[in-house]
């Protein structure tokens, strides 16, 4: 699996009330959570994000609350995967249950540009930035979990299988 | 072994277990409420299961947008009382049975010592303090332990805390935890078991060991334990409505960490914006105007907490321009503060009192900032828009401190009334 994309950069400790503000859990509905997805951060990002795009945040990402609105509005808004030095304990969890690939990199966050198109590949881990050249590793995704983030999550994979 | 590994080992029907091992493990309860619920409901019937593993070990509890904010979270409210009546699920609290699901559950004698509980609300931690291995998952994870009973984790390492010396003034729970989290930082203890010990806590009330654990998620804890002691037997024997296990972590567990403080040197803690990990020391905080002071939530709305605030705040008013609102968190909160005079000295000083709900914590209704309003209280974020517009600010601290400032009009201690 590659995602290639539009790299979003963002610090760190982003935490879910900027990812998906609380005044908009009064649904669960992916594609009225995208429209509001890290709003307080930029209020015009759910716009300017194309299918594919990649966050690269700083250490910590998705801290805070368990809301698992917050991995549903990022991939409704059609961000191909996030990248962080680490990420907060349920939202990692929560990440791969709403098949949101996520990515460990600790280069990531202070090497890659804002805009640089990069791509990631799930197999081995690379994540190359096409605009500079620049060659990173992350921790490869095995195999049954691409399948169950390209069966849309962790429900639809365990359904396919019953 | 710690307590954390003991409970988890009991659960996964093994002798031992180790920090990295990874586990399937039986709940003894599990929670969801009205925001995150109607996710893990929806999912439930989609995966076509009938019925739920237990139906008297599951609490579906409206809480975070009751009485109904909007039309939307009505229809959320609503999902969870079918779901209930259909499933025939004990424990659904809702209206005037409701109240905050962290402080409602423990006294009820729902959540227990040696339990692993599981969450739908990172909060979930907060059973910690009784001695309950207890995290906050997502719906997904919700919905899955409500088909199975079950569900997986990675056992975690642990941190140990050690709180020792004589507690300063106004210091109580919420100033230790603040301190520790401005100390190890946001992410401090991430995807670990934080244990706190010591004399201090020994000699610590049910309140503030809540305080302590409900906001181990806020340095990243898994969990945040306390080894069973007579305080929590006491708290727990006459409300528990099951059986349970006491596990304490043995004299020769291993910890990834040991860390100590002594605690003359704290003195009443303000996180301010934009982390938990922001603190200052109450002398340290300068000249900081406010608009609104909460007084509630999981981490301090209990009985004492309001009972702290009101010996604060009596006999004064609130200061001019500003909103006072004090949210008891269950109806028995209520009626004991109500009994006790709490509500009358409130009301006198020229607070708002509230039902019992999250509302503002998470700037879902009941007392939401406007652009570039300023709010001291004692919830447990302060992240960019917790409590409503993206340019307001949210100072977090002890309901002490918060008495005070909502008198002073500006963030202060009650030394300064």
């Amino acid at each position: 699996m590659k995602i290639k994309g539009k790299v979003w950069k963002f610090g760190k400790n982003i935490d879910t009330d900027v990812i998906i503000p609380a005044r908009y859990l009064n649904t669960s509905d992916p594609a009225e959570l995208a429209k509001h997805c890290m709003e307080d951060a930029d209020p015009d990002f759910s716009k300017k994000i194309k299918p594919g795009d990649i966050i690269v945040a700083g250490k910590n990402f998705g801290c805070g609350s368990s809301r698992e609105h917050a991995p549903i509005a990022l991939k409704a808004a059609g961000l191909g995967c996030v990248i962080a030095p680490s990420f907060a304990r349920i939202f990692y969890r929560n990440a791969f249950n709403m098949g949101l690939p996520i990515f460990e990199c600790d280069e990531t966050a202070s090497a890659l540009g804002e805009g640089d198109e990069m791509e990631v590949d799930a197999d081995t881990g690379e994540i190359r930035d096409l605009t500079t050249g620049d060659v990173f590793m992350a921790q490869p995704i095995p195999p049954f979990m691409q399948e169950l983030i390209a069966d849309g999550g962790l429900i639809p994979h365990v359904l396919k299988g019953l | 072994m710690t307590i954390a590994e003991k409970i988890l080992a009991a659960h996964a029907g093994l002798d031992s277990v180790e920090p990295g091992q990874l586990l399937e493990v039986d709940v003894d309860f599990a929670l969801g409420n009205d925001i995150t619920a109607p996710i893990a409901i929806k999912i439930f019937r989609q995966a076509g299961v009938s019925t739920v593993f237990d139906r008297e070990k599951i609490a579906l509890v409206s809480d975070h947008f009751v009485p109904n904010k909007d039309i939307m979270s009505a229809e959320q409210a609503r999902l969870l009382r079918e779901f209930a009546t259909e499933q025939d699920i004990v424990h659904h609290y809702d209206g005037g049975e409701s109240g905050v699901e962290h402080v409602l559950l423990p006294e009820k004698g729902l959540v227990l010592p040696g339990d692993v509980v599981i969450g739908a609300d990172s909060h979930t931690c907060t059973y910690g303090a009784m001695g309950t291995f207890a995290t906050g998952v997502g719906s997904t994870d919700l919905a899955a332990t409500m088909m199975t009973g079950k569900t997986w984790f990675k056992v975690p390492e642990s941190i140990k805390f050690v709180y020792k010396g004589k507690l300063r003034p106004w210091v109580g729970g919420k100033d230790l935890i603040l301190y520790t989290i401005g100390d190890i930082g946001v992410d401090g203890a991430l995807y670990m078991a934080m244990e706190f010990t010591g004399p201090v806590i020994d000699s610590m009330s049910m309140p503030g060991r809540f305080t302590m654990s409900n906001m181990a998620i806020e340095a990243g804890g898994k969990v945040g334990l306390i080894n069973p002691d007579d305080t929590i037997l006491n708290y727990v024997t006459d409300r528990a409505v099951r059986d349970f296990t006491v596990y304490r972590s043995d004299e020769d567990a291993r910890y990834t960490k040991v860390v100590e403080y002594d605690c003359s040197e704290i003195e009443p803690q303000v996180a301010c914006p934009h982390l938990p990990e922001n603190t200052k020391g109450i002398s340290e905080v300068e000249n900081v105007p406010l608009d609104q002071v909460v007084i509630g939530s999981c981490t301090n709305g209990r009985l004492e907490d309001l009972a702290l605030a009101a010996d604060v705040i009596s006999g004064r008013r609130v200061s001019k321009g500003l909103r006072l609102i004090v949210l008891p968190t269950t109806p028995t909160v209520y009626i004991q503060a109500l009994e006790k005079g709490f509500l009358k000295t409130f009301l006198n000083a020229g607070a708002v009192i509230g039902p019992p709900t999250c509302g503002p914590c998470l700037g879902g209704h009941m007392g939401v900032l406007a652009k570039g309003e300023r709010a001291l209280s004692t919830t447990n974020r302060n992240f960019v828009g917790r409590m409503g517009h993206p340019e307001s600010e949210v100072y977090l601290a002890n309901p002490a401190i918060a008495a005070a400032s909502a008198v002073l009009g500006r963030i202060g201690s009650p030394d300064e009334l």
